[in-house]
């Protein structure tokens, strides 16, 4: 019965969803792999080797997306810190990848990581330890930007902190993070970052396999995420939290706790942005303190507000538009991509409030969040 | 400033290379006639006569008794030799030159040269340039300028000699400033530490237990290694320990002054956000650009000023750019206010988006327009330099200059939200916006001409902050997220709030830095703030009234 009831849930309703859902499943799962695998590399159909992870950075920042997605477009908690969990999964797989190059750095030291040599540290710091265990930095990935948003979550929700207010406070933390993190005294590489990775559970990072089997992890990850996301807001659970996004005083009059709410909220889409952060850094080879910057966290939720917030789907959407865009312009006219980015955060907030899921007539429920909203304000 | 100075030292340059040809000519003919006989040192006139002697040694004697003279008319004269200023006429007298003028050595009065190339030059070597800046160290104790004195005063310190220790006695006998006194006594007393006999350093000793001087602290420190006396240990122990609490002192009263100055900047760049956020309930993310254009706006008025006017009213380019960038950036602001955030009121978290799309942009229009590179603006000479107050203590006038700058822009805001009936309109749209418009205030108006108040005092503050920091298009994102702090942790919407808010972060900031270092500093403040709004969400002073919640 709860079987049935999840599979429903996670799936689209429309028999034209499902469709559109196992056609996307199918181009990313099996012909993108067979485009760079199988056709010759002469041929006009052939998927350049670079493109791989290219179209994996993407998928990566969609999960990242979708988590975004959840605490904002159905709980109302826009949070500006979201970099900052991507970035400590980054970090928890980058530390594992930093062990896994033993004695082949340039210093050949069989336990520290070049940058630790450099600094002339003798032994490894205690939270490096575990991280050559690919189980624990696993898990890593996972509870420390739980257990940040757990504690900072807790900490804002329970003194009611809401709107813009908890918007800048997140935001203070992860500027907070990225000052830490550009120290070198913290063991993180400093300004550097973790970088030069060789291998992952002994599979070299450069070679073809490698990076689909990579690419295929993250369709897998954005894939599971969605199905996770979109049980948890068809449960009853799903649906206090969109309460609490339109009318949170109504809702705690009613007798629920909004504070265990938003937090489970918080604490789901932190994950979701760590599992995206830890296979993004393998991909691109590299994770850095300016992961951490509020920029970036603030482009997240751009992303979100062009595919349509509230939607799940929409923030995938909007996250492969908006980078694939960013791709095509930086290169093409690196002048003109802060003019674009800086205009469709206008113009989305100002014409399209629900996005490209907006303008797609199918979408039967984009939430109406401002109006109840407005209404409590000026009440 | 800095470019006259390097006009002179090219121009002095191109001074010395016939300078140069002449010296190897004259070496190569030691029997030429351009040479005085060396004359016997006997007083002002004959010490002058030999400084043009046949030889470097003559010359070094000849300096060293124009030094012993202790007469002030040698310094012009000798700093003039030092500065290749001091030629030989065709008849033998010497003169110096002065701007565009010739004075006579002996008498300081002004010669008429028929023809300058007649002159000839008094040249000298690097051993010469040596004995010439130390006899001018030590006459400058006698200079008329009391800064001087004290530098000479110094000065010695760093080398003491006995012969020096003589001089600084004699200058002291006859010094009247209080300030040159302290100096001269403090430095006399760093020479007796090394004195052999023990009542003198005792009382050196004792003398340098009331300074403030890192230097000083170290020397007693060398006499600690050194001696033997138990008496006199235990003495300069005592003393270092009196120093090292001064020294203390001095570093809270740093710390606290750097601490202002910061707080002062942080309230000028979040006053004007603290204005939009608390009576338009708008979080303008755009508000560092805000800043950004401010700087530019100044940078841009500093440029019309070379361009267009005489050079000596270049000073006066910084009482331009205030008005001038206030109304470049309260212009942009309320067009801002008028095509974009007008349509998204009740949708803060919309608007915190679109504003920061804003922020993209100017960056990059601005980017687009002067390049990435940091421009160059200079404080005006008004506010160059300071004054020292303590040892190791100066208090800068730009900075200085800020903090009074930026009480008057508070006074006069507060001015305007009190006594002005747009400040009333601005105080009834933020207290209740529904009621306020039922009353037949525009709340429209209010809100661009709010809007554009608050970027103007945004452009103001970038006015100052492009004279103590870099004018780039990254400017505003530097500052942006302790804008926000400040106001959240102050309290939104209370002027008072941002008042305690940006001061107290600053000084908090600054008395971090010595103990943790800068980077720590600010994030310990951050978390703070983080914790310290879990228990205050609303701030410091917090607006009361039923429209708070929402």
């Amino acid at each position: 019965m709860t079987g049935n009831f999840a599979l429903r849930a996670a799936l689209p309703r429309s028999s034209v969803g499902l469709a559109a859902l196992a056609l996307c499943a199918l181009f990313l799962i099996i012909v993108v792999p067979l485009l760079n695998l199988v056709v010759p590399d002469g041929s006009p159909f052939h998927l350049a080797d670079y493109m791989v992870p290219l179209l994996g950075k993407y998928l990566c920042y969609a999960l990242l997306a979708l988590a975004l997605d959840l605490v904002w477009g159905y709980c109302g908690v826009l949070s500006l810190g979201h970099g900052a969990f991507f970035a400590l999964g980054g970090y928890a797989m980058g530390m594992y990848l930093m062990r896994q190059i033993g004695s082949r750095g340039v210093y050949q030291n069989p336990v520290l990581p070049d940058f630790m040599v450099f600094l002339n540290w003798k032994e490894l710091p205690w939270y490096w330890y575990g991280f050559d265990h690919f189980w624990f930095a696993m898990a890593m990935v996972i509870a420390v930007p739980g257990l940040l948003a757990l504690g900072f979550g807790f900490l804002a929700f329970r003194s009611r902190i809401t709107g813009v207010y908890l918007s800048i406070i997140t935001q203070a933390m992860t500027y907070a993070l990225l000052l830490a993190f550009f120290r070198n005294d913290m063991g993180f590489g400093g300004n550097n970052g973790l970088t030069d990775f060789k291998d992952l559970l002994g599979f070299g990072l450069q070679a073809r396999g490698t990076k689909i089997a990579l690419y295929l992890g993250s369709v897998i990850a954005l894939g599971l995420g969605l199905a996770v996301t979109r049980l948890v807001v068809a449960t009853k659970l799903g649906r206090v939290m969109m309460a609490v996004r339109d009318a949170e005083s109504r809702v705690r009059f009613l007798g629920y706790s909004v504070t265990s709410v938003k937090l489970f909220a918080f604490v789901l889409s932190a994950m979701l942005a760590g599992i995206a952060g830890a296979l993004y850094v393998p991909q691109i080879g590299i994770i850095n303190p300016s992961e951490f910057s509020p920029g970036n966290s603030i482009e997240v939720a751009i992303w979100v507000a062009v595919g349509g917030r509230g939607t799940l789907v929409g923030a995938i959407l909007g996250a492969v538009a908006v980078n694939a865009a960013k791709t095509y312009l930086t290169a093409a006219f690196p002048e003109i991509w802060l003019y674009f980015l800086g205009g469709l955060f206008v113009l989305v907030t100002l014409l399209l409030p629900n996005g490209l899921m907006g303008l797609v007539g199918w979408m039967p429920r984009a939430p109406r969040v401002d109006a109840v909203a407005k209404e409590e304000k000026h009440a | 400033m800095r470019s006259f100075g390097l006009l002179f030292v090219v121009a002095a340059g191109l001074w010395l290379l016939p300078v140069a040809s002449y010296a190897d000519d004259a070496a190569a003919s030691p029997d030429s006639d351009a040479a005085a006989p060396a004359a016997a040192l006997r007083d002002f006139a004959s010490g002058v006569g030999a400084l043009n002697g046949d030889s470097f040694d003559d010359k070094i004697a000849a300096v060293n008794f124009l030094g012993g003279l202790n007469d002030p008319r040698a310094v012009p004269v000798l700093q003039a030799l030092a500065n290749d200023a001091l030629f030989v006429t065709s008849d033998n007298a010497i003169v110096l030159k002065s701007g565009d003028q010739y004075l006579d050595a002996l008498t300081a009065k002004p010669v008429s040269i028929a023809n300058p190339d007649d002159l000839s030059e008094i040249t000298i070597n690097n051993r010469l340039r040596g004995v010439l800046q130390g006899v001018l160290g030590q006459l400058s104790l006698l200079s008329p300028d009391p800064a001087l004195r004290i530098e000479a005063a110094q000065a010695i310190a760093n080398q003491p000699t006995a012969d020096a220790a003589d001089r600084l006695s004699a200058a002291l006998a006859k010094e009247t400033v209080a300030s040159v006194r302290q100096a001269m006594q403090a430095t006399l007393s760093l020479i007796d530490l090394r004195s052999t006999d023990r009542a003198r350093r005792l009382a050196a000793i004792d003398a340098l237990s009331g300074s403030t001087d890192p230097r000083v602290k170290g020397q007693l420190e060398t006499l600690l290694t050194d001696e033997k006396d138990a008496e006199l240990q235990k003495a300069a122990q005592k003393a270092i320990a009196s120093i090292t609490f001064r020294l203390k002192i001095v570093q809270v009263g740093v710390s606290l002054f750097e601490g202002i100055s910061l707080g002062s900047i942080l309230l000028l760049a979040a006053i004007g956000l603290s204005v939009t956020f608390g009576v338009m309930g708008v979080i303008n993310m755009a508000h560092g650009e805000m800043i950004m254009l401010g700087a530019y706006s100044s940078f841009l008025v500093q440029q019309a000023f070379h361009a267009f006017l005489p050079a000596r009213w270049l000073d006066a380019y910084l009482v331009v750019a205030v008005p001038v960038a206030f109304a470049v950036t309260a212009g942009v602001g309320i067009v801002l206010e008028r095509t974009v955030i007008r349509f998204l009121y009740g949708r803060s978290l919309e608007t915190l988006l679109s504003t920061w799309g804003i922020s993209l942009i100017l960056q990059q229009v601005v980017r687009s327009i002067f390049g990435p590179d940091n421009q160059a603006v200079a404080n005006p000479s008004w506010m160059t330099g300071g004054v020292p107050l303590i040892a190791g203590f100066i208090l800068t006038w730009n900075r200085l200059a800020i903090i009074i700058f930026c009480f008057l822009v508070l006074g006069a805001l507060a001015a305007l939200l009190r006594f002005s009936q747009f400040g009333l309109y601005m105080r009834a749209v933020a207290q209740n916006r529904a009621m306020a418009a039922s009353m037949g205030i525009r709340t429209g108006r209010v809100d661009a001409l709010t809007f554009g108040l608050g970027s103007g005092i945004a452009g103001i503050a970038g006015v100052a902050l492009s004279q103590v920091g870099n004018v780039s298009p990254n400017l505003g994102q530097i500052y942006i997220v302790n804008c926000f702090m400040v106001v959240v942790f102050g309290g939104v919407g209370s002027l008072w709030g941002t008042l305690v808010g940006a001061l107290s972060l600053g000084v908090a900031t600054k008395f971090l830095e010595p103990w943790a270092g800068a980077i720590v500093g600010q994030i310990l403040v951050l978390v703070f703030i983080i914790v310290f709004i879990q228990r205050r969400p609303r701030g410091l002073f917090a607006l009361k009234g039923r429209t708070v919640e929402g």
